[in-house]
C-alpha cells in the first residue's frame, strides 16, 4: 500500500506544529512521544500501521475550527479518528500529518422525544446513543457489530450499517443534521431537526465520506419508539441455493424482516464450538430471520416465514419462544468473527454486496478461488440486502500469507463487482480497497468525485492517500477540456 | 420559442451537453415539464428534453430494485409495480393538478431530480433515501456514474444524495435506479374529529411515539376536511387529525386500535379502511386542497421541527389570512396565501425562523417567483459549499443556469 510521499519540511517542523497545537489544546491534549503515539498508529485494520507526527486531541468546536485553520495555513495533513474500530484503514496516520481524535466529545447534548431526535457529539458511542433513551422506549437503529466501542462521528465517516439496516435503513437514512468544521476553520451547520434540508444535500454526501470533506462535530440522528417484541427463526439449509431461495422467498412475499443474516457451513461450525447457540452441525447454510413489531404482526410474520423456508427444504427449523432464546439465536452470529478468530492465527475480513441473486453463483466461485489460494473461507452474509462478510482465513507468521490473503480478498471484491455489485457495503473504502476502485468506476467517475472534494478541501490537507487509488491537483481536476468546432450534432432530434 | 434537443441515446445527450460547454450555452433541462413553473423560471435559450430517455431497463422484484431512464413516466412505474404488490416507499407526489397543469404527467427523473416524497416520508424516508445510483452528464460533457444497484454501498462518495434534489443543475441523469418496497397488506387510516391546532399538535406528536409505525401523520382543519372527495372526511364539520397505519392485516386491526384507544378518549373517531384511506392521502401528497381550478394563490411548503409544526401553522395563516394544513406528524406545512405581488416570504420566512427549517415557494406567478427568493436561502459557509459543488459539476454554468439559487 502506497501512501503518499511524506514531506520531509512538515516533518522537521514538528516542535513549532506542536507548540502551536498547544497553543490551541492545553494540558495534555497534544501527544508527541513515540511512546504514547504508539496507540494511535492503526485502526481496526491492524495490517497496517503508520505513527502520526502527532496526535490531538480538542475538547471544543473552536478548538477544532483553529487547529484546522492552523493546519490549513501551515501546510499540515490532518487525519479525523473516532474509536479507531475502522476496518478499512480510514483513521490510518500518515508520518507528515497530526491525527486529530474526537474522543473527548462523548456528550449527549439533547433529547428531544417529541421530535423524535438526539442531539450529541461524534465521539459518543453507537450503543451510548440507545442505552441513553432506552429508558423512555426509543433507540437508535443502526447497530454496527462494532456498537460498543465505534462513535456516531465514525459511523457518519463511514455510513455504518448493522443487521438492522434492511428495514430501518443505515446510517444515512438516520441522519438528520450535523455541524462541520470545514478545512480552513469555518463552522457550518446542515440540517436540524426538521426533515430535508434545501438545496444540495450535503448531509448525504458527508455521510459515508470518511473524513476527506470536513471534520463532524455535533450529529442529530433520528430516535424511534422500540418495537413491542421481537422474535427470531433458525433455519438450517442442506444448500446456499435453498438458503438464498427461501431469501428471496421471503422479499417476495413482501415480508421485510428486522434483521435476516445468513451463515455458510465453517461460520455456523466455529460459531458453535465457540458459544454453543444450538447451531445444527449438518447444514450447509443456516438463516437467522427476525421479525420485530407488535405481538400480532410478529405471530402473524412468522407463521407465514415458516411455511417459506419449509417449501425450500428448511432442516431443523426453530422459532424462539423466549427474549432469551431469540438472543441465544443471535449470540453465535455476533460472535462469529471471534469465533473463526479462534480457529485461525489471522483472519481477513471483507465487505462486498452482490445482488442477493447471485449469491449461490459467488459462493461456489468464492470455494474455487479458496482452492486456488490455498487458504479456507468462512461467509457470514447479511441475506436481507446482500452485504457478504466472507472471512479469510491465513497465519501472518507464514511468509507471504498475509500478501496471499489480500490478493484473495481482491479477487472476492472484484467478483463482486463483476456480478452487478460493490466493493465495500459498510466497511468503506479507506487504504484498504483505494486500489480496487478502478474495477468500479471509470476515471471519469473518480474524477468527479475528486472534484466534490475540492470543493471543500483545494489543498487536499484531509485524509489524503484514503479512497482515491490517484491523487490529482485540484487545479489540474478543475480544467474544462472543450473540443471546439464541433458540429451542431445534426444527429440529434431538434425541434 | 427556445430551441429544444430530443437526444434519444445517453451518447447523443453527452454530445449536446458537451456542445454546449464549449459554446457557453446555457440549457433548460427538462423532462415531462410537469414541475416546470415550480423554482426559479428558467432563461436559457435552448432546451434539453430528456423525455426520449424512457423505459424501464431492470426490475427485480425479489432484489428491490428498479432501473429506468429518467423520462420513464411515474404512472409507468407505479403501475408495473404494482403488478409485483409492490412501491415506491417515498410515496412521490403528483402536482400537475397544483402547479395547472394535467395529473399523471410526472416522471422518475423529475421526482428525483426534485426530491419530492409524500406522507410517507416521515416513516419510509424521503426520494433521496431510495435513490440507490445513477448515470449522467456532467456540466464538462462527461458521462459519469455514481452508486449502484445494491442497497448496501459506501463505495466512494454518495453523489446520488447530490443529484437528488438538485434541480437538473449538476448533472443530466441518464439511468436511475431505485429501491422499491412491498407494498403494504392493508391500510387504515384513524380520523380524530375535532381537534383544534394545539390539540391536534399534540396528538400527533403522540402518535409519532407510539411504537405503532405509523406512515401518515396530518391535519387538516375545518375548511379544508370540507373539499375532501371523502365523506367521512368531507361530512365532519369539523377538524380532521389523522394517523394511517400499513401492514399485514391483523397488524393494521391492533394498532388503528390502540392508537384509538390512546389518542382518542376525548374526541369522536372513525376508520378509514382500503380505498377511502389511499384517496385521503393522495388528496393530502398531491396537495389537492390547493389544487382546484383556478385556484392561483401562492402556495409555499414549509419544514420545520414536528412538534413546532402546529404553533408555526397557527401564525402563519394569522399572519398572512392564508390557509394551511399539516403532514409529517407537523413537521410540514402547506400553505396558501393570496399574495400575487411578494408572496409575503418575509412574514413566511420570519415565521420559521425561531424553530428552524426551511420554507419553499411551489407555486407562483413567474414574476414572483423571478423575485422572491423561491428555496430557504442557505447561511453564508453554507451557500460557499452549493457554490463549490456547483462549480465542480458544472463549471462554465451550462445545466440549467439560476434554477435554485441567482447565483448557482
Amino acid at each position: 500500500m502506497k501512501m503518499p510521499e511524506p514531506d520531509a519540511a512538515v516533518i522537521a517542523r514538528k516542535d513549532e506544529i506542536a507548540a502551536a497545537l498547544r497553543g490551541i489544546v492545553p494540558g495534555e491534549g497534544v501527544i508527541v512521544n513515540d511512546d504514547e503515539l504508539r496507540p494511535y498508529e492503526s485502526d481496526g485494520l491492524t495490517a497496517y500501521r503508520q505513527p502520526p507526527l502527532i496526535v490531538v486531541l480538542p475538547e471544543t468546536t473552536a478548538q477544532v475550527s483553529r487547529i484546522l485553520r492552523y493546519c490549513h495555513d501551515n501546510g499540515v495533513k490532518v487525519v479525523p479518528r473516532g474509536a479507531g474500530t475502522s476496518l478499512s484503514g480510514g483513521a490510518l496516520p500518515l508520518r507528515d500529518g497530526i491525527v486529530l481524535g474526537l474522543g473527548k466529545f462523548n456528550r449527549i447534548l439533547d433529547v428531544d422525544y417529541d421530535n423524535r431526535c438526539a442531539v450529541v457529539q461524534p465521539g459518543v458511542t453507537n450503543l451510548a446513543i440507545s442505552n441513553a433513551v432506552g429508558e423512555e422506549g426509543f433507540y437508535y437503529a443502526p447497530d454496527p457489530s462494532s456498537q460498543i466501542a465505534c462513535t456516531i462521528g465514525g459511523n457518519i465517516a463511514e455510513n455504518s450499517g448493522g443487521v438492522h439496516c434492511l428495514k430501518y435503513g443505515l446510517t444515512t437514512n438516520n441522519v438528520l443534521g450535523l455541524e462541520l468544521v470545514l478545512i480552513d476553520g469555518e463552522i457550518v451547520r446542515i440540517g436540524g431537526p426538521h426533515l430535508d434540508a434545501e438545496g444540495y444535500d450535503l448531509l448525504g454526501l458527508l455521510t459515508g465520506s470518511e473524513g476527506l470533506l470536513g471534520v463532524v462535530t455535533e450529529v442529530t440522528v433520528r430516535i424511534l419508539p422500540k418495537p413491542e417484541t421481537a422474535r427470531a427463526l433458525l433455519v438450517g439449509f442442506p444448500s446456499s441455493e435453498d438458503a438464498g431461495a427461501c431469501v428471496a422467498g421471503v422479499i417476495g412475499a413482501g415480508i421485510i424482516p428486522g434483521g435476516m443474516e445468513m451463515m455458510d457451513r465453517p461460520a455456523i461450525h466455529a460459531a458453535e464450538d465457540f458459544v454453543h447457540a444450538g447451531y445444527p452441525l449438518d447444514v450447509e447454510a443456516l438463516l437467522i430471520v427476525e421479525l420485530d413489531g407488535p405481538e400480532s404482526e410478529v405471530d402473524y410474520l412468522i407463521g407465514r416465514v415458516e411455511e417459506i423456508a419449509k417449501a425450500n427444504n428448511a432442516v431443523g427449523l426453530r422459532i424462539s419462544q423466549s427474549e432469551e432464546e431469540r438472543v441465544r439465536f443471535w449470540a453465535g452470529r455476533k460472535a462469529a468473527f471471534p469465533a473463526v478468530g479462534r480457529i485461525s492465527p489471522d483472519y481477513y475480513c471483507m465487505d462486498g454486496t452482490i445482488p442477493r441473486g447471485r449469491l449461490p453463483e459467488v459462493l461456489s466461485r468464492m470455494a474455487a478461488l479458496s482452492q486456488q489460494y490455498g487458504l479456507r473461507v468462512a461467509n457470514v452474509f447479511h441475506a436481507g440486502d446482500g452485504n457478504l462478510h466472507p472471512l479469510i482465513l491465513y497465519d501472518a507468521n507464514e511468509p507471504g500469507e498475509l500478501e496471499k490473503a489480500e490478493e484473495f480478498g481482491a479477487d472476492i471484491l472484484r467478483l463482486c463487482v463483476e456480478v452487478g455489485g460493490v466493493l465495500t457495503g459498510e466497511h468503506g473504502v479507506g487504504v484498504e480497497k483505494r486500489d480496487l476502485m478502478p474495477a468500479m468506476f471509470t476515471e471519469a467517475d473518480l474524477q468527479q468525485q475528486q472534484r466534490v472534494k475540492c470543493a471543500f478541501d483545494p489543498k487536499s490537507l484531509l485524509n489524503p492517500g484514503k479512497v482515491f487509488p490517484t491523487l490529482h491537483r485540484c487545479a489540474e481536476l478543475g480544467r474544462v477540456h472543450i473540443h471546439r468546432g464541433q458540429q451542431r450534432f445534426p444527429d440529434i432530434p431538434r425541434f | 420559442m427556445a430551441e429544444s434537443f430530443r437526444p434519444e441515446t445517453p451518447d447523443q445527450l453527452r454530445d449536446a451537453v458537451a456542445w454546449a460547454v464549449a459554446e457557453e450555452i446555457p440549457l433548460e433541462i427538462m423532462c415531462a415539464g410537469s414541475k416546470r413553473s415550480m423554482g426559479r423560471p428558467s432563461n436559457a435559450e435552448r432546451r434539453l428534453d430528456v423525455s426520449a430517455l424512457r423505459g424501464i431497463t431492470l426490475y427485480e422484484p425479489e432484489e428491490l430494485v428498479l432501473s429506468a431512464g429518467p423520462g420513464t413516466p411515474l404512472a409507468d412505474i407505479e403501475q408495473t409495480l404494482a403488478e409485483r404488490r409492490q412501491q415506491l416507499p417515498f410515496e412521490p407526489p403528483d402536482l400537475g393538478p397544483l402547479l395547472g397543469g394535467a395529473a399523471g404527467a410526472g416522471t422518475l427523473g423529475g421526482a428525483i431530480a426534485c426530491n419530492l416524497s409524500g406522507p410517507r416520508r416521515l416513516k419510509a424516508g424521503a426520494s433521496r433515501d431510495h435513490f440507490l445510483g445513477f448515470s449522467a452528464v456532467s456540466g464538462r460533457g462527461e458521462a459519469f456514474k455514481s452508486g449502484g444497484r445494491v442497497v448496501k454501498n459506501v463505495t466512494g462518495y454518495d453523489l446520488s444524495k447530490l443529484m437528488c434534489g438538485s434541480w437538473g443543475t449538476l448533472g443530466v441523469m441518464t439511468l436511475l435506479t431505485v429501491k422499491v418496497l412491498p407494498a403494504p397488506e392493508s391500510i387504515r387510516t384513524v380520523l380524530l374529529f375535532g381537534h383544534g391546532p394545539a390539540e391536534a399538535g399534540a396528538a400527533m406528536t403522540a402518535a409519532m411515539k407510539t411504537p405503532y409505525e405509523v406512515s401518515g401523520v396530518a391535519h387538516l382543519p375545518a375548511g379544508l376536511a370540507a373539499g375532501s372527495a371523502v365523506s367521512h372526511v368531507s361530512g365532519a364539520g369539523r377538524a380532521v387529525t389523522a394517523i394511517r397505519v400499513e401492514g399485514p392485516s391483523p397488524s393494521v386491526a391492533y394498532r388503528c386500535a390502540a392508537l384509538r384507544s390512546q389518542l382518542g378518549a376525548l374526541v369522536e373517531t372513525e376508520e378509514l379502511h382500503s380505498r377511502n384511506s389511499v384517496r385521503f392521502w393522495s388528496e393530502l401528497r398531491d396537495v389537492s386542497p390547493f389544487a382546484a381550478a383556478g385556484d392561483a394563490r401562492c402556495v409555499w411548503r414549509i419544514s420545520v421541527p414536528p412538534k413546532s409544526g402546529a404553533q408555526v401553522m397557527q401564525r402563519l395563516i394569522a399572519g398572512t389570512g392564508g390557509e394551511a394544513y399539516l403532514d409529517w406528524g407537523g413537521g410540514l406545512i402547506w400553505l396558501t396565501v393570496d399574495a400575487p405581488v411578494d408572496a409575503m416570504h418575509e412574514t413566511v420566512r420570519a415565521a420559521i425562523a425561531a424553530p428552524g427549517g426551511h420554507a419553499t415557494l411551489i407555486r407562483a406567478p413567474e414574476p414572483v417567483r423571478a423575485a422572491v427568493p423561491v428555496f430557504q436561502p442557505p447561511e453564508p459557509g453554507v451557500a460557499r459549499l452549493l457554490r463549490g459543488v456547483k462549480e465542480s459539476f458544472d463549471p462554465r454554468g451550462v445545466l440549467n443556469p439560476g434554477r435554485m439559487y441567482a447565483e448557482l
